[in-house]
């Protein structure tokens, strides 16, 4: 006899009873109890859990979660300028419908041949990465940009054969939190500071860090404070010239005007995908890529899944997976690092999404984004008493404003902002306390000179 | 005609539109997005900013992205998806260990709703009070599901969720000073192959353990395995072979009695959800899969959630922020005050979209649907176990005569002895009906594997269209086996060759790669 239900599940179709106690009989078992008997009865779990009652019908649900949801404000209705590693950018409505296709949404880990077309959208994708960066190996994606980060520095370590790195103190202080617990135990971490007039790496502290141990340096450009590392190829030259390798973060909505790191010396390169098609779910969203160029040394030492393109019996493109031997798949312990489901979708929508925009809308976004941030920038150094920090130091899509000279905290300014239906900056004063009352503001294609204005305007009236 | 019921196979073909490498769609000039024009104030008070960058800095070349129009990028992608067979078109009871259940649409809506997507991390925590509340419920509704004190939403995946579990093994050894005498971390084969990999970054040395003639991991090897060094123990249970190992408490006394600690991977939670808990089995972490067990669609490998649930004695070495609820305020908020925790394991807070949907499943079901998702698995599990054992060839090694939890791997060791076919040729075949089967992880333990997991979302009548195909197959095994070994046939390419793969000189990740090796169709430039 199957159980008495009360309940038939829309999700669970065999929540019938009559149809449970055919299956039952079609196998000569009596209830479902009996497939549990081998669980010893101290283990079985008989409480009642502490679970608010279920919305069994759809529409009780949606009206639940819509009321929560509720209580968010976001960016959508409200001005913002946040942005420090997560930032709003358009996302076009064909990267939605690609990513919301059941077809991609709902697969998993299916064979190059009924699963060809993710394989073929994620060779795309990291073809697309590939033409970005120029560089020829580029992985499918990793779960965001700090493990990316955190890789590309384990992987500096094994192709060196050596186990310290040095990273930048002008890295997002979070980013910095995974790349130390990556790190730890086996590789040492060693910070390089950045100089506080510039915002950039300080080039002779790097030089002092520089002992025959470094495996890598890992610096982003733009950076965490939006400042362009404009002495780039001399961390290159001087990272080579000690036999180290040069691994740099970077922000791909900037290289449709920016350099890709291999221009100026980069061996690794990594970085975030969510500025390309992704919306920003408070920070959920993310993807991380690494890229190097096709050497063998280099991508051996990938643990990701690489995707290659390979011949058929029928002359068709087929993919597959590239080096599986070398991923913890197929060598447990002995593979390098791990792999597991990570982002990607995310991978392919942002291949959806450079698709769209191609080598003109790239140089558009990266322009428009510097010319709006200068824009900002210049205006709200003209309010009495602020202070755009690092002048003469280029920087793309966050500048960092110091409010000291106004008598007001970063923390005041912003409350006052909000009341007025504003997301202002990112506090930074006590990320950076070096940096005084010292906010982070960003600004991308999404801001009008209006939301600019507005913006200034506000300051204007909140500083007084 | 449609679909033949007596016999229950489908005359199918995949989608097959010989579909370009995307490069090959350009057409210089096109366009497939604009971008709001910049105002002419905004450009010239804004000139200095492009100015200012050095030449170094600057790109000198376009990059060669394609250029195309809108619509023909939409058609490029609508056509590769439906190359790809997700779990909403077929029966996808063959991806074992990996809980393939229907990922309800409703819940899609609501991940996409503004209030969600369009939140930035660094908003002041009054404008993210749904957010969190969210955040908070769902940790709440992992309590107790699995009697763990608390949980950190934060990791990315199953894989990302055991590095994190291992980071707390790491810190709990620093903290309690034993970083020089405890070095050994214990796992098994039949556990997924991250748990092997994930401890060697933390410093660890890895032991695996092996299967007892029962298919149980084998208590007498854990017993000579075990000793001081043994800082924990990572292990899943029922395995991923299907089969409850009822001495588990007793694995995690073990180790206790060491002064290790017991980590238990819950990838294989779906058929004992609401039955059995980490807590009673004496383990000291646990994780799930949120889109897994909680119905988060798979997205072809990611954006996936893995939640790592702690005794309250571990806590303090959970990944910050932990979210927490002050009554007095009635407000929840982030909290980053643990002087003793792991730091991070990734940006933000996790991937809230899969955590939104994760939450609104086990808000659809309650106690009792989730334990009704987790009987039905097991019901929809044996009977197919029962079903399969009886079809020539298949067999299930270990523990024979007893059931299955929510999975079986079988092996065609014998449908390969009898014909020369086995589990590869059988699988390429599948997909010539429609539908997607697995083998297992590496290494195959079990001969000629494939693992079989029916999940609770497949009604009988699928499950018997599964099982139909699989009887053809074998069927096809004696009478045409060379038809087989060409497979599939019906699907959207042919076979590929392997050899470009795994050749660092004739590898491409990447189109520039393929243009630096080839020209035409693989012919290799001189």
């Amino acid at each position: 006899m199957a159980d008495r239900k009360k309940i038939v599940y829309p999700y669970i179709p065999n929540s019938v009873p009559e149809v449970q106690e055919e299956m039952l009989a079609s196998i000569g078992a009596k209830s479902i109890d009996e497939f549990y008997q081998c669980i010893p009865e101290p283990l079985r779990f008989r409480g009642k859990m502490d679970l608010p009652e279920p919305f069994l019908d759809e529409y009780s649900l949606k009206r639940h979660m819509e009321k929560m949801l509720k209580k968010n404000r976001g960016t959508h209705e409200n001005l913002s300028f946040l942005g420090g590693g997560c930032w709003q950018h358009h996302v076009p409505a064909v990267c939605d419908e690609i990513n919301h296709r059941s077809e991609f949404l709902t697969a998993y880990a299916g064979e190059p041949y009924e699963d060809h077309g993710r394989f073929q959208a994620l060779f795309e994708y990291t073809s697309m990465m590939g033409e970005l960066l120029e560089m020829d190996a580029v992985n499918v994606p990793t779960y965001d940009g700090s493990q990316a980060a955190s890789t590309a520095l384990r992987m500096a370590c094994r192709i060196t054969g050596r186990d310290t790195v040095l990273v930048a103190e002008n890295i997002h202080p979070d980013r910095m939190l995974v790349i130390r617990n990556y790190c730890h135990p086996g590789v040492t971490l060693r910070t390089v500071p950045f100089c506080e007039k510039t915002g950039t790496l300080d080039l002779e502290a790097l030089k002092k860090s520089l002992t025959p141990d470094v495996a890598g340096l890992y610096v982003e450009n733009p950076n965490f404070l939006g400042a362009l590392e404009t002495e780039a190829s001399k961390m290159a030259e001087l990272l080579h010239s000690s036999g180290a390798l040069f691994v740099v973060g970077v922000d791909p909505s900037s290289l449709g005007v920016l350099a890709p790191p291999v221009q100026y010396g980069a061996d690794i390169v990594c970085g975030d995908i969510q500025p390309l098609g992704m919306h920003m779910y408070a920070g959920g969203a993310r993807a991380g890529f690494i890229a190097t160029r096709d050497e063998e040394r280099f991508v051996q030492q990938f643990p990701s899944r690489l995707f290659g393109v390979a011949p058929t019996t029928h002359k068709e493109w087929g993919f597959g997976d590239v080096a599986w031997e070398r991923t913890s798949f197929a060598k447990r312990e002995e593979a390098v690092e791990f792999v597991g489901t990570a982002s990607a979708l995310w991978g392919i929508t942002a291949g959806v999404y450079l698709a769209l925009m191609g080598p003109q809308g790239m140089k558009d976004l990266g322009e428009g984004i510097f010319q709006r941030s200068a824009y900002l920038a210049a205006k709200v150094q003209e309010l009495p008493g602020v202070k755009v920090l690092f002048e003469g130091t280029p920087f793309f899509k966050e500048f960092a404003v110091n409010f000291q000279g106004t008598g007001k905290s970063v923390q005041e300014i912003n409350k006052a902002l909000l009341e007025r239906g504003v997301f202002g900056c990112l506090d930074l004063s006590r990320k950076f306390p070096s940096l005084g009352e010292t906010g982070l503001f960003c600004v991308t294609e999404v801001h009008s000179q209006d939301d600019m204005d507005t913006l200034v305007r506000l300051l204007k009236e909140i500083l007084g | 005609m449609g679909m033949n019921m007596q016999t229950k196979l489908r005359d199918f073909h995949q989608a097959r539109w010989d579909e370009p490498i995307i490069f090959e769609l350009s057409t210089p000039g096109e366009r497939g997005m604009l971008l709001p024009p910049v105002e002419e104030e905004v450009a010239q008070k804004g000139a200095q900013g492009l100015a200012k960058i050095p030449a170094s800095l600057r790109r000198s070349t376009p990059p060669a992205l394609p250029e195309m129009g809108q619509m023909r990028v939409l058609k490029h992608y609508l056509r590769l998806s439906q190359e790809n067979l997700g779990a909403d078109l077929n029966v996808d009871v063959g991806q074992g260990t990996c809980t393939m259940k229907y990922s309800p649409k409703v819940n899609e809506v609501l991940a996409a709703n503004p209030a969600l997507s369009e939140l930035h991390p660094g908003q002041d925590e009054s404008t993210l009070q749904g957010l969190l509340e969210m955040l908070f419920k769902t940790e709440h509704a992992l309590k107790e599901i699995s009697g763990m004190d608390r949980f950190s939403l934060q990791a990315g995946g199953g894989s990302h969720a055991i590095y994190a579990i291992v980071s707390i093994i790491r810190a709990w050894v620093d903290a309690t000073g034993q970083s020089d005498t405890k070095d050994e971390i214990i796992t098994t084969i039949f556990s997924h192959p991250s748990n092997a990999a994930a401890p060697v970054i933390k410093g660890f040395k890895v032991i695996t353990i092996y299967p007892d003639a029962e298919g149980r991991p084998d208590f007498e090897a854990l017993k000579a395995a075990v000793n001081e060094r043994t800082a924990a123990l990572l292990i899943t249970n029922p395995e991923d072979i299907g089969i409850y190992n009822p001495r588990i408490k007793e694995f995690t006394d073990l180790i206790h009695s060491v002064g290790g600690i017991c980590s238990y991977d819950q990838a294989n939670l779906n058929g004992i959800m609401g039955i059995t808990r980490a807590k009673e089995a004496g383990f000291d972490l646990c994780f799930f899969n949120l889109h897994k067990t909680f119905s988060a669609p798979h997205g072809c490998g990611g954006p996936g959630g893995g939640v790592i649930g702690v005794t309250s004695e571990l806590a303090k070495f959970l990944p910050v922020p932990l979210v927490e609820f002050d009554p007095s305020k009635e407000r929840y908020y982030l909290n980053y005050d643990l002087p003793e925790s792991i730091g991070k394991v990734k940006d933000f807070y996790g991937v809230v979209p899969v955590i939104l949907k994760a939450y609104a499943w086990i808000m659809s079901l309650g106690q009792e649907g989730l334990t009704e998702a987790a009987r039905v698995a097991v019901l929809n599990n044996n009977y197919m176990f029962r079903k399969i054992m009886k079809i020539p060839g298949a067999g299930a090694p270990y523990a024979e005569g007893e059931h299955r939890v929510e999975q079986v791997r079988y092996s065609w060791q014998k449908l390969k002895e009898e014909t020369g076919i086995g589990s590869a040729e059988v699988q390429n075949r599948m997909f010539d009906y429609g539908v997607h089967y697995w083998m297992s992880h590496e290494p195959f333990i079990v001969p000629e594997p494939f693992t079989v997991e029916p999940t609770e979302s497949y009604s009988k009548q699928e499950l018997d269209e599964f099982l139909a195909i699989m009887e053809q197959i074998v069927k096809e095994a004696h009478e045409d086996p060379e038809m087989l070994r060409h497979a599939p046939h019906k699907s959207t390419i042919h076979h590929v060759d392997h050899d470009y793969l795994d050749d660092p000189k004739k590898w491409a990740m990447t189109w520039r790669a393929y243009k630096k090796k080839y020209t035409g169709y693989f012919e290799p430039r001189k």
